[in-house]
């Protein structure tokens, strides 16, 4: 299916005429597409991000990680493949042609924000699939465009045509990952990360020895010996965003319900989840017991492939699906809750990724079906258990894949609210990712940085006392900012924040070791 | 391919990451809000002070090289369309808010600050930005300035203009002049801001804007009314403008439009013919009294449902249908053309009639939606670029639209602005010596026409030419040239 670099040379086709994209005008002048033989294959070192260390800062304001994504200078691979996609579900051009170039997407595109350039704009990444579906190889520059998004569907709210961008991506990344060569470095970075994170077996074991590390205060101590930045900048971005781990809290299979028995629900535990915030589930367990569910927690159960698929690799996340799927297959619960908006929104799309399986289709659509994320389950649910006052002002942390990426915006706030003393307040530029992104943050840190501080910014100027977010990605990715600059404040899910109403935790207990 | 001279220049200027050469990269850039032209530029660049935006245009003059400034590129007439071999002056990182002087009721703003910023950076402390166009959320002051935007509240609040107070220019030849006043209201000799605002990027490059802000108004009511067709909703317009009251704003949709921005945005509109919103905003007791008038002159005209906006919330989802309606058609129709004709406000019923004649006649819907207080019509023609002839169908719908509103006494446009999109319609709305006259202050500032050329006027004429019947040049005259 490769057909890779240097391939076919040749002037592409003009696609049909159909969408607006497609009238040409007079004025439009058509280059032919010089043939392969001036490229070179191979792309070693190619598209890495852009070192913000040799730039001297002053040459520009539009922030530290402009480098990366336009220039004269930057180095390039000179790969293309060209027809840009196969057959294989190439971006569709139905969805393509909904996007009527309005441009209400920009100011809520966090790479837009960053460094204000059309083709790192929702509407720009469009136009460039646009272009490859019809004329234009896939080269360097679309995949650098296209790997900058961070997937994190702002767009897809402010869009009001209704442009489905969350699939046009993921279509899109997919061909990425299958038909385009990574440099060695970048290729490598990813592999080991998805060797990694989507096992929380490997995780906890990788993480054994940060334990270690973080005890006897290693990473400071390497910090101020330099050593710190003679490690790869990925590397570096990975250090920086390990938490303080704490003891593993494990769920049990069964959890009977507090009182009188409402629902049984199913529970996933999330990866990163349930390795750095196994206190995270815990508390959810016990929350939902309170509010009168059986909890089902199959021990067994595995990556929802989340990572996997925002990343484009499509058969391994069809591996995890398909079996975290056959996993709850025999459950017997109502619903199925999750505590983590990145894994909730896949969850949610089951239906449609597992679309062409014949034998997990079905399945798939009736699994997605039963998937709800935590707050707004027990908003649907209403509470019963009593909640004792937690008197704190809080800052709520949109993630992304809630708000954007499900729409969940007002339930958790209102799980925040009906615990009396609390004080939900709201944080600026509340649509802008933090720059977590799932793996974002360690393949492109610089700019996920740049985000991270102006998130962190914002978070430390509402005052509040503490942090609520409910996804591990922002958690971690907020931590690291507010420590980066100097500051530290407890960060907690909405229902850890729960948890202790119910249980009527001290406030003092809250903050402590968050 | 920009010529390697051009791309060192500009990467002296502004460092290579202000610099996009790369064709793909450039055909990003190749169209703004208006889709249906598209000219690749030669080169875009990035500026991020006015010094910049000054050192690019100053060589682009001394070398020939024509320019294109945009801001978010959501202008809808072809207004940042590139040109051929020229430079694209992108100000999308010019977006610093420098000062907010609360007590003079100013701010200062870059070109790339977005409309709707100056409203969240001064509405903590009581105060607005008056114009509001739909796509305020997006668009830049620097665009709205050359466009001389609009919105909703345009009808009681007037445009741009009326809301710029003072402007750091970059003439085209590189010469940086401060136009209008700051702080005292009242400047002496021409008024060239007013000749500035609105003239579509062909005069120069705003770097610096003065902007007024306004109070936050005591009060504001806004009801939604619905009524059995545009005519009815029409005799309502009417009806309040004349008894005399000046609303914030009314707005028309029609049966079209509101199926749309239904799928789209669901503001729970009624079903209905059309939907009247109307906006009053003042002290307490004057809207109160008004409003009153307002909802019994409804009623008056058959209106069918009329709905309060019981709070901020109910405000804005009114609101919300109206501000996403362009961008919702793309939920019934692959393709639409959007118009901006004026037509006096005492035809809109003539007009609209004639629109829906004209709709039948050529097969294609048309969508209403409109500032229906000061007869600025928006008529989206719908069609499907893959139907073959159905573009140039539309195209031609939409040109008699835009003649009926002309022949109603109307105009070509209310606020999108010509760009490239009108100016063949130029010459039905305006004499040979209209236009000359307007081209003579053009040749003031820009005499080789380097800024932005290729708008607003269907006939280029060179500077040098001179407006009125044809006489020889005397170059020609001394035989050195021919005119072929």
């Amino acid at each position: 299916m490769t057909e890779n670099q240097n391939g076919q040379s040749g002037i592409p086709q003009r696609g049909e005429p159909g969408s607006p994209y497609d009238s040409v005008d007079a004025t439009e002048r058509q280059e032919p597409f010089a043939g392969g033989q001036a490229m070179s294959a191979g792309a070693a070192g190619a598209h890495g991000a852009g070192s913000p260390e040799d730039i001297a800062p002053s040459t520009y304001a539009a922030g530290k990680s402009v480098r990366q994504t336009v220039g004269i200078k930057r180095r390039e691979g000179g790969s293309y493949v060209f027809p840009a996609f196969d057959d294989h579900h190439p971006p569709e051009k139905d969805l393509i042609d909904d996007c009527v170039h309005c441009g209400f997407c920009l100011p809520t595109c966090p790479t837009y924000v960053l460094w204000g350039e059309e083709m790192d704009s929702p509407r720009g990444r469009i136009y460039l699939m646009n272009k490859a579906l019809n004329e234009e190889p896939m080269n360097d520059q679309m995949v650098r465009h296209w790997d900058l998004c961070l997937g994190c569907m702002a767009c897809v709210t402010a869009c009001p045509s209704g442009v489905q961008y969350d699939k046009l991506i993921e279509s899109v990344r997919g061909q990425v990952e299958r038909r385009y060569e990574r440099p060695a470095d970048a290729k490598a970075f990813r592999e080991l990360i998805f060797q990694l994170f989507p096992y929380p077996n490997r995780l906890r074991v990788a993480a054994a020895p940060l334990k270690l590390y973080q005890r006897f205060g290693v990473g400071d101590k390497l910090r101020k010996a330099g050593v710190m930045k003679v490690l790869p900048k990925r590397l570096r971005a990975m250090e920086a965003l390990m938490p303080m781990l704490t003891k593993q809290q494990e769920v049990p299979e069964f959890t009977p319900a507090v009182g009188e028995k409402r629902l049984t629900v199913g529970f996933i535990k999330g990866c990163v989840q349930r390795v750095f915030f196994s206190e995270v589930n815990a508390a959810t367990v016990r929350v939902l017991a309170a509010e009168g569910c059986d909890v089902v927690t199959p021990k067994a159960q595995g990556c929802c492939g989340a990572l996997s698929v925002h990343a484009g690799r499509e058969e391994e996340f069809q591996a995890f699906a398909r079996k975290l799927i056959d996993e709850f297959e025999d459950a017997g619960v109502d619903l199925i809750i999750i505590n983590a908006a990145g894994c909730g929104s896949t969850l949610k799309e089951y239906g449609y990724l597992l679309r062409d399986d014949r034998a997990y289709a079905e399945k798939a659509r009736a699994f997605s079906a039963k998937v709800r994320d935590v707050s707004e389950f027990l908003q649907e649910l209403g509470p019963v258990a009593e909640r004792h006052p937690i008197p704190v002002a809080a800052a709520y942390h949109d993630a992304c894949h809630l708000a954007h990426g499900q729409g969940i915006r007002k339930q958790p706030r209102q799980t925040l609210k009906q615990i009396p003393g609390m004080e939900v307040r709201e944080i600026k530029e509340a649509e802008i990712c933090c720059g977590s992104a799932g793996i974002y943050n360690m393949i492109e840190p610089e700019p996920a940085t740049e985000l991270g501080d102006r998130k962190a910014t914002n978070v430390l100027n509402t005052g509040a006392r503490m942090v609520v977010t409910a996804n591990p990605g922002c958690m971690l990715q907020i931590q690291a900012s507010l420590r980066r600059m100097g500051h530290s404040m407890p960060m907690a899910h909405p229902m850890e924040v729960l948890d202790a109403s119910i249980r009527g935790e001290s406030i003092e207990t809250l903050l402590m070791n968050r | 391919m920009a010529s390697r001279a051009l791309i060192d220049y500009m990467i002296g200027i502004l460092g290579p990451e202000g610099v996009i050469s790369e064709r793909e990269e450039l055909r990003a850039y190749e169209c703004d809000g208006l889709m249906n032209y598209r000219v690749i530029p030669e080169l875009v660049v990035l500026p991020e002070t006015a010094e910049q935006v000054q050192q690019i245009v100053r060589y682009c003059h001394d070398e020939g090289i024509p320019f294109v400034a945009r801001g978010s590129g959501t202008g809808l007439s072809g207004g940042a369309l590139p040109v051929e071999a020229g430079v694209l002056i992108v100000m999308s990182r010019m977006c610093k808010i420098l000062e907010v002087d609360i007590p003079n009721q100013r701010v200062v703003v870059e070109p790339g600050v977005i409309n709707l910023w100056v409203t969240r950076e001064v509405g903590p402390e009581g105060y607005y930005y008056a114009p509001d166009p739909a796509s305020q959320t997006v668009s830049s002051i620097g665009g709205n300035l050359a466009e001389n935007s609009g919105g909703v509240h345009c009808l009681k609040y007037g445009f741009t203009t009326n809301h710029v107070m003072g402007a750091e220019v970059v003439l085209p030849d590189g010469t940086m002049v401060n136009i209008g006043g700051g702080k005292a209201p009242d400047p002496l000799g021409y008024e060239l801001l007013g000749a500035f605002v609105g003239s579509e990027g062909t005069l120069g490059i705003a770097t610096k804007i003065t902007l007024r802000i306004m109070r936050v108004p005591e009060k504001v009511r806004t009801l939604l009314a619905a009524f059995k067709d545009t005519e009815e909703a029409g005799g309502a317009v009417s009806g309040i403008i004349g008894n005399g009251i000046l609303p914030a704003a009314i707005e028309m949709m029609d049966a079209l439009a509101i199926e749309a921005v239904e799928t789209a945005v669901h503001p729970g509109y009624p079903e209905a013919g059309a939907v009247l919103i109307v906006e009053l905003d003042g002290p307490a007791a004057e809207v109160d009294h008004q409003f009153e008038q307002v909802k019994q002159i409804c009623e008056e005209n058959n209106s069918s449902e009329i709905r309060i906006a019981e709070d901020d919330e109910e405000r804005a989802l009114f609101w919300k249908g109206r501000k996403a309606a362009f961008a919702a058609m793309g939920r019934i129709s692959n393709d639409y053309i959007v118009q901006d004709g004026v037509v006096p406000r005492t035809e809109l019923g003539k007009v609209l009639r004639r629109i829906s004649e004209l709709s039948q006649e050529y097969g294609l819907r048309v969508a209403n939606v409109f500032h229906a207080g000061d007869g600025n019509l928006h008529p989206l023609v719908l069609f499907d670029n893959d139907k073959e002839g159905e573009a140039e169908k539309a195209e031609d719908l939409a040109g008699d639209i835009v003649l009926t509103c002309l022949e109603h006494g109307g105009s070509l446009t209310g606020e999108h602005g010509v760009g490239r999109d009108k100016m063949k319609y130029m010459p039905k709305m305006f004499t040979t010596d209209d236009l000359n006259t307007m081209q003579l202050l053009r040749c003031a500032f820009d005499p080789h026409q380097v800024s932005n050329p290729g708008k607003i006027f269907p006939t280029p004429r060179l500077c040098g030419e001179r407006p009125g019947r044809y006489k020889m040049h005397p170059v020609q005259k001394a035989g050195l040239a021919e005119n072929f």
